[in-house]
Parts: C-alpha cells; structure tokens; sequence
C-alpha cells in the first residue's frame, strides 16, 4: 500500500529582547550557571511578574509576518507542572486566548508552491537547564536558572505538512521570516529555535488521520529531515506488519539516527491551566497593530520577487540569496558597487557560502565584505587577474580578510597579458611537447587544451588565458 | 457527590500532596461543596457577557525592556536545600 505522512511543527523561537518576559533579567546567553536570576524569575513568594513590551511587540511582529489574525484581547495563562527546569511550578503561557491565530507561510518544493497553515502563534516563558548526574551516592540534576523566564514565542503549524522535504522547507522559511523582521538570533545549536514534530501516516488519499507520534530534540534542519524520514518509515514497517502505532512522545538520537520512546514528564498531559491572576490581559488596538505592520522590513518572498525583477536574478538565485536576510544584504551592497548581478550571485552561491559554511559562519560575519568582492570582481572584469588567480585570491582574502588589491600586489598575481613576455614561454611549450602538437595538427582538438593548460603551469596561472589560445593557434 | 475520592487523588498526586485517609475523605467533601456552589453560579444567565480573566479594571500594563541586576548568585542559592557547582540541587527526576 501507498502511504502519505501527515505532519505538524511546533516552533519554539526565543525572542531577542534584551530582558526577561516578566522580569528585567538579562537574556544572555552562556553565563555562569544562575547569574541571570532574581526574585520573579526564581519563583520566589511574594513576586509579581511584569509584561516586557518588546516580547508583545514582537510577537505581533511575527504575528503579522505570518499573516495571523491578532486577537483584539489576550491573557496569559499558568500551566502546571512538577518539574524543576520551572522553580514556579508552572509555565506562564498563553492557552485559550493566544496572542494570534489563522496564518500561513508559503513553501517551495521541487518547484511546486505550497501555502502551510499556521493555526497559532502564543507567548510564553522560556524553562531552565538541567543536568542530571549519576554520582556513587545517588543519581541527582543540577538546575540553572539563566533561561527560566527568557520570553519565547510558540508558532504552531496546520498538519499541511506531507515530507520531511517540506518540513524542512517550512522550517527554513520560518528562519528567514524571524531573521528578517529581526525578533530572534534563531541559532538551532543554542537552542533559540526549537522544534517539535507531530507525525502520522495513513494510506494515500484517506482523509482521517492516523495514530500519531510527537518527535523531539531534532536541532538542525538536517536532523529534523532525517529524524522525520526515520519515523515516517517506522511507523509504515508497524502498519505493514499488522501493528499499531503508540501515541507517545518519542527523541530524536542524532548519534544512532533513530528515534525512541521518551519518558514523560507528567503521567497525564493534565496542566490544569488557568488564567494567570498576577498578569492583566492584553488589548491589542488597531491603531497598534498598523504601528506594528507599518515597521515591518520587506520579507523573504518579496525580496526575492524584487532581486528577479530588479536584477534579472534567474528565479533559483533569488531564492537562495533572499533565504537568509544577511546574504541578500550582503548581495545588495555589492551589486551597488558592481553591478553584474548574476556575476556576483555566481560568487556568493559557490566560493562564498562554501567558505562561510566551513567555518560555520553567517554572511555578516564574513572576512571578506561587500566591497573586497566587488574590488576583485572588477579586478577581473578588467583582465588584471584570471579567473583561475581570483578564485585563489578569493580563498586568501577570506583568510586573510585583506583587499583583493592588496593581495594581487603582495604576490605578484597581476595577469601576463604581455605578447613578448609571454611569447618565449609559448613557444618553450611547444617545443617540448611535440608529440602533442602533432596530435592537434593531425585534428585531435583537445591538445590545444594541454598546451593552455602547460603554459598557466609556466607562469603560475597568472597568462591571460584568451591571449595564450592566440599565441598557441597562430603557431601551430 | 460530583467528585470521586479517586479524583481527589489524581489531584493530590498532580500537586504533589501526600493525603491521609482522613484528609481524602475530608477534601472530596469540601471540593464537592466548591462544585455545588459552581453549578449554583452555572445556573446564571450569562448570555452576552464577556469572560472574566481578571478581575481588576487594568489593560495592558507594561515594562521597559531594560535589564537590571538580578541576585548575586550566594543569595540565589542561599534557600536552596542543596546546592553544587554554583547550581541548584534536586532529587533526579526522570
């Protein structure tokens, strides 16, 4: 039998405010354990929370990002549990009235567009860090405290997910709106976005759903792609083989690439919510809401649409460039200086991001700016340097982070397009291949190829190429 | 009774309450009589009103978003029953 998965994301993003959701802690990351706590984050007797504006204002951010509805009034609300990453023994969260509902974000896969529901997006605080420790006296957890209370926006998504492909495309996109309207650092490995997995299958066309399964702890768009992959199959291998699938909560190994059944923390998901008497509801006016919307920076989609339109980018460029916000800005500022668009794309796509990615880095965080790409560009537009010595000198200046002209100077990498320099050692070539010279006489064209190729060797790759075919062809 | 003492325990044990017989027996009276007194107020006609979250007049009461010094860490952990390597100290839950 044919079977199709059905999937949902639920999204956990930290906001980047520069103080907690209801307390002015700091929201740094790293620290000493419980450095960056007081009195209401500790959940100690007597405190009252306060409402952080920004968090609020950038949730409507998201909100309208995310084309959601924004309800005209919301509350938080408590949800219990007994576990100690939470000193209160609940969560402030919002349950039935949540910040804003009914959104979408649109997804490409294999060139087909695809419109995902967001069925909500809420506003909560964010739990501590445990580490458990297993001691000869006794198995125990450590607690810090430093993350308890940093605001976190919880986006959940329709089930109009149907691959782990357009999961991840969903996720990507999710990253890039975030990035661009600017409201969190979205890093997977430190955990400012987070994602869990919902995940059922059923015969292809049915229109109920299957059992399905929560997948959690996937911190990188690769482990969510593959933990999904993994379950999706799992659970296909258990209906093929007459068995059911459990409702259950299961975690993504990334070293044994599986996923197992997770301990819950409370027996029964009974969180008892009920609304937070210390906190005063939200209303959220129009006037506020039109504030909010008329901040709002040109989004992923749109940009994109523009590069095309604007540069003539092909479609694929677009996309690629426009999928991270700092990429796009960096492709802005260098096309400004050098205006070949598809020349600087071609950069950014291969050498750039390639380099950016073996070091782990993001496109702000370049060695080589927007301006040193567009110096070496023109270096080569203007036949000073070979495209060959560019993509060396490339690989310098990301090393170094010194100018293209710096380097082409220090190293004497400026192009030989000089007749008579080059002429001795075009015929030097030619004289100790002979047999290869016949070759190409007697119509085996690819010797020529050989003899460029011997002469770049001779001079370091630094002949201008165009210049060295003339030469060979007129001798031979 | 609206309320069945096996409830009561469910409840007890979320809350993490250590009950007596005699303190089962005694709360499935009392919260029954919480819950009798909800169905009185259920009987209400309620019909174009809006709900309650809160009780006092106020909206939308904010702070800056402003960091401030929080606790030196020897008084965060100062009440912790037990504490290590400048981190609370609890029982392994899971």
């Amino acid at each position: 039998m044919e079977y199709e998965a059905v999937i949902g994301l639920e999204v956990h993003v930290e906001l980047k405010t520069e103080s907690k959701a209801f307390c002015s802690c700091t929201t740094a990351f790293g620290g000493e354990p419980n450095t960056h706590v007081c009195p209401v984050c500790l959940g100690l007797p007597g405190v009252l929370p306060v409402i952080n504006r920004r968090m609020v204002e950038f949730g409507l951010r998201t909100a309208l990002a995310l084309n959601c509805t924004i309800a005209p009034m919301c509350k938080f609300d408590r949800k219990n549990y007994y576990y100690p990453d939470l000193p209160k023994n609940y969560q402030i969260s919002q349950y039935d009235m949540p910040l804003a509902r009914n959104g979408y974000l649109e997804i490409e896969v294999d060139g087909e567009k695809k419109r995902i529901g967001i069925t909500r997006v809420h506003m909560e605080e964010d739990a501590g860090k445990l580490i458990h420790v297993e001691g000869p006296n006794g198995d125990y957890s450590l607690v810090d405290y430093n993350r308890a209370g940093v605001p976190l926006l919880e986006i959940v998504s329709e089930p109009d997910l149907r691959s782990p492909e357009e999961a991840r495309a969903y996720m990507e996109k999710l990253k890039a709106i975030l990035e661009y309207i600017d409201v969190s650092d979205c890093k997977m490995q430190e955990g400012s976005l987070r994602c869990d997995a919902n995940v059922s299958v059923r015969p292809k066309g049915a229109t109920s759903f299957g059992t399905k399964t929560e997948v959690k702890n996937m911190n990188s768009f690769r482990a969510l792609q593959r933990a999904l992959s993994y379950e999706i199959q799992r659970q296909i291998e258990l209906l093929e083989k007459g068995e059911r699938v459990v409702q259950e909560t299961r975690a993504w190994d990334e070293d044994k690439q599986v996923t197992y059944t997770m301990r819950s923390k409370e027996e029964a998901h009974d969180y008892r919510y009920f609304p937070e008497p210390d906190l005063v509801p939200l209303a959220i006016d129009q006037e506020w809401i039109e504030k909010v919307r008329a901040g709002l920076p040109e989004l992923p989609d749109a940009r994109r649409e523009r590069l095309v339109r604007q540069y003539g980018l092909p479609e694929y460029d677009a996309g690629i460039i426009t999928g991270s916000r700092a990429l796009a800005d960096y492709f802005e500022r260098a096309v400004a200086l050098f205006p070949d668009a598809k020349q600087v794309s071609n950069w950014l796509m291969g050498d750039f991001l390639r380099l950016l990615n073996a070091q782990g880095l993001e496109p702000n965080q370049a060695p080589v700016t927007p301006e040193n790409l567009a110096e070496l560009l023109k270096l080569q537009e203007e036949g000073v340097i070979s495209i060959k010595i560019a993509k060396q000198v490339f690989e310098e200046m990301f090393a170094t982070g010194k100018g293209a002209r710096e380097i082409v100077q220090a190293k004497g990498l400026v192009q030989i397009s000089d007749v008579a320099e080059l002429t001795p050692i075009v015929e030097r070539v030619l004289a100790s291949h002979p047999k290869v010279v016949e070759d190409y006489r007697n119509g085996k064209e690819k010797a020529l190829g050989f003899l460029v190729g011997q002469v770049m060797k001779e001079t370091k790759g630094k002949a201008n190429p165009s210049l060295v075919n003339k030469l060979l062809k007129e001798r031979l | 009774m609206r309320l069945s003492k096996k409830e009561v325990e469910h409840v007890a044990l979320l809350a993490r309450l250590h009950l007596s017989e005699e303190e089962k027996e005694s709360y499935t009276h009392q919260l029954n009589a919480v819950m009798d007194y909800m169905e009185k107020l259920r009987a209400l006609n309620t019909e174009g009103v809006e709900p309650t979250a809160h009780v006092l007049p106020l909206r939308n009461i904010f702070r800056e978003d402003a960091v401030r010094p929080g606790l030196p860490r020897e008084k965060a952990l100062e009440g912790a029953p037990a504490a290590r390597e400048g981190q609370f100290k609890v029982p392994r839950v899971v």
